[in-house]
């Protein structure tokens, strides 16, 4: 732990400046700034990709070039697709300076008590995080049971006949121009399959083999949990990570099989310059539960649905968000669940809190195709906004295409309640920290969820969030 | 030296609306004092002036403890003087724990200068100390892990006001209708357990309509209130005779105080 915390003045960590650049000298490899066939077919020989790989990216991109902007969500306006580096291969020490480092964001590590080798992870300033030796044995382990947890590049290397299989079924180019543009270029990210029956009874997280290669601008992700197998998958941190790319654009994609159960968490503090266009989809078959657990700060526009399709009877899935959208953020985020099939049931619980101007947007959609009757969907969105200048609003869709089922939905939007600040202040506790309880307790359902050490952060972060805010 | 709250010509408006015309009371550490009056004479909002409420303002006269004029402090700060209002309407706030709740609370008003993150109760001694409060007001422990007063009873808020009470050991505290809407056990259970806290370090002042809680917590004061202003102070006997008779004899003692009180009630209307 740091011991050197700095006064509590001056850090606020939705306004930190994204002031530090990287050295452009420093990589291996870097593709000229924008996007067309020869760049992406440069990526594909780069990484040494069977042809169809290539051939997948290459026609991904075809796609991406037809597809409009999205016309509704957030503004896109300044996002300027031809200013973007597509892909970089770091040399080995990845050399920005921790001088670079702009002094808030250390004072913020520290004062969330980040160990040091992390600091420097995610500050950019080491390209690889020094955990190899910590989850050695556990890996090992895994390795005995036949799981397989690697980084998605090495995936196709490793393991062809897999990604043959199962990559871009759950979620095709032809989605979406952004999921398009993923399998385009994607790099990194996680792959895991878990074998019938295997119960892996702690979450695999990204930080075993965080390196330069597992987090990206355009990370593809790939799950698929057997018959029987259990698992739970955490990704990211509730730490501001520092990117100097403004787009990111990931891809994750899961496979629960009959009676499986999988639980993907995910925590996300992007810099405020950040467009963070997400799309994740799960395919849940019979008697199966699929979890999304999905906590969204930071960035300047997040567009995330994650969703979940219940392809047969007994198929459950669920979706947990919190959104803190702060001073020039727009969170726009929810959740979709398709019933394809009877007797399946869905749950989506969003909570979104806006500040200092932020603006949180709740987007969902329940849909219950022709013939899967008697499905249960229940659907809670409830938002707080923290002052006059921040907004929430709610979109939530549904379309139901059976008579017998039952669909509920309720929805929340509350201000600070004068009379709870008052309470808690006639007992002794500072408009701030009363502020913050408040806000706590306001997404207590959703951070008892999480991993301990996460859950801990996660609220020592929204005490920070709410630090000299009010008032 | 025993503390002093002392109130001054006292005037305190509601979103303009004037509706304490000059309260004048002293209570000293120690002591017990009974506040009575019928609905809308401007009991609550004393107390809420008192607690330092934002939307109830003081347009003239004074608050203040031992010689320290508090009028103009934040509600935080003059709980850290050892102010404390047991609520009349116990406030819902979801998702926070009643065991973290307190023990925030309670680092904040035995350690007024720590620092944020630091200085917090021993976590061990803190849940020795809350389980034996609880203890003696027959709560169930479980309740610290509950979420504050959040699906509570009327009884189980009142409770735990008495128990947040019990935890922070304030100077002055001023109970509004902590009796109301109980059954007759729990308002047992809450005067037993004021009585036992209640002492020669701490000054009440009880809001109530009801006779048991005096009972338990026989008053040296008993003030009538009518149209925003303490119109009679006597003993305990008064506190009998306004249950016994009700106001009408006030009233008619102070005709220009009740005329207010009947328009105050009708505007709540
Ligand atoms: N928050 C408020 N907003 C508007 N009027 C109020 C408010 N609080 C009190 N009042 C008015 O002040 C008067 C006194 O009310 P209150 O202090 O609650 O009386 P009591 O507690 O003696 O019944 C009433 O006329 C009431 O309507
Ligand atoms: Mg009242």
């Amino acid at each position: 732990m740091s011991t050197d915390v700095p006064e509590k003045a001056d850090v606020e960590i939705g306004d930190y400046q994204y002031g530090f650049h990287d050295p452009t000298d420093n990589y291996e490899f870097k593709s000229r700034k924008g996007l067309d066939a020869e760049i992406v077919a440069q990526i594909s020989e780069m990484k040494k990709e069977p042809e169809w790989m290539r051939q997948f990216r290459l026609d991904s991109l075809k796609i991406f070039e037809s597809r409009p902007m999205p016309d509704w969500g957030g503004d896109m306006s300044e996002l300027d697709f031809d200013d973007i580096y597509y892909y970089m291969k770091a040399a080995k020490e990845q050399g920005r300076s921790w001088d670079d480092v702009p002094d808030d964001i250390r004072k913020t590590y520290d004062r969330l008590g980040i160990p040091e080798a992390e600091k420097k992870y995610l500050a950019g300033v080491k390209a690889q995080y020094e955990s190899e030796v910590v989850y050695g044995s556990l890996q090992e382990d895994l390795e005995k049971q036949g799981v397989i947890f690697t980084d998605t590049d090495s995936a196709l290397r490793d393991h062809p006949e897999l990604l043959r299989e199962y990559f871009g079924k759950v979620i095709p180019p032809e989605d979406n121009k952004f999921a398009a543009l993923n399998s385009a270029v994607w790099s990194g990210g996680s792959f895991i399959y878990v074998p019938p029956g295997v119960k892996i009874d702690f979450p695999l997280q990204a930080y075993f083999r965080i390196n330069s290669q597992n987090m990206g601008q355009f990370e593809r992700t790939l799950i698929i949990v057997d018959e029987g197998a259990e698992a739970h998958y955490v990704e990211g941190c509730t730490a501001p990570t520092y990117s100097s790319d403004s787009l990111h654009s990931a891809v994750v994609e899961i496979i629960v099989k009959r009676g499986g159960r999988f639980r993907y968490t995910t925590i996300q503090n992007w810099s405020n310059n950040v467009y963070n266009l997400v799309t994740k989809r799960a395919m849940a078959y019979g008697d199966s539960l699929m979890e999304w657990v999905d906590g969204n700060l930071g960035s300047k526009l997040t567009m995330k649905y994650p969703a979940i399709y219940l392809m047969e009877p007994g198929a459950r899935g669920e979706t947990l968000s919190i959104a803190f959208a702060g001073n020039g953020q727009h969170q726009d985020a929810g959740a979709k669940m398709v019933h394809c099939a009877p007797h399946t049931s869905s749950r989506i619980i969003s909570k979104s809190i806006s500040k200092d101007g932020g603006r949180s947007s709740y987007r969902g959609l329940v849909k219950v195709d022709d013939g899967a009757d008697h499905c249960k969907s229940n659907v809670v969105c409830d938002a707080l906004i923290l002052d006059p200048d921040s907004k929430s609003d709610t979109y939530p869709y549904i379309e139901v295409e059976e008579q017998d089922v039952a669909i509920e939905h309720e929805a929340s939007v509350s201000r600070i309640a004068e009379e709870q600040l008052f309470y808690l202040m006639s007992r002794g506790l500072t408009e701030e920290e009363a502020s913050a309880m408040i806000v706590t307790g306001f997404i207590e359902p959703l951070v008892k969820e999480l991993p301990m050490e996460y859950a801990v952060e996660m609220n020592r972060l929204i005490e920070l969030q709410m630090e000299g805010s009010v008032g | 030296m025993s503390s002093l709250l002392k109130i001054t010509d006292l005037h305190v408006s509601v979103a303009d609306t004037p509706i304490l015309k000059g309260v004048n009371l002293e209570i000293r550490q120690g002591e017990i004092h009974a506040l009575m009056g019928p609905n809308g004479s401007g009991k609550s909002t004393l107390a809420y002036a008192l607690a330092g409420h934002p939307n109830y303002s003081v347009t003239s006269g004074t608050i203040e403890i031992d010689g320290v004029n508090i009028t103009e402090l934040e509600a935080d700060e003059r709980a850290r003087l050892g102010m404390f209002l047991a609520f009349q309407y116990p406030v819902v706030i979801p998702g926070v724990k009643v065991a973290d709740f307190i023990r925030h609370a309670i680092s904040n008003i035995r350690n007024p200068d720590r620092k944020e993150g630091e200085g917090l109760v021993g976590m061990r001694e803190f849940r020795k100390e809350i389980k034996s409060r609880m203890e003696e007001l027959g709560m169930d422990v479980e309740f610290a892990r509950r979420y504050l007063n959040d699906g509570f009873s009327g009884g189980e808020k009142k409770r735990m006001e008495i128990l947040q009470m019990a935890m922070l050991q304030p100077k002055f505290a001023i109970l509004d209708e902590t009796d109301s809407g109980l059954d007759s056990d729990a308002v047992r259970v809450v005067s037993e357990g004021l009585a036992k806290l209640s002492g020669p370090e701490m000054g009440v002042l009880i809001i109530t309509h009801h006779e048991r809680l005096l009972e338990f917590n026989p008053p040296q004061y008993t003030h009538v209130m009518l149209g925003g202003r303490i119109v009679e102070t006597g003993d305990a006997s008064l506190a009998h005779d306004l249950h016994a008779n009700g106001y009408a004899a006030i009233r008619e003692r102070h005709p220009e105080a009740a005329a207010d009180n009947a328009q105050a009630e009708a505007a709540a209307v």
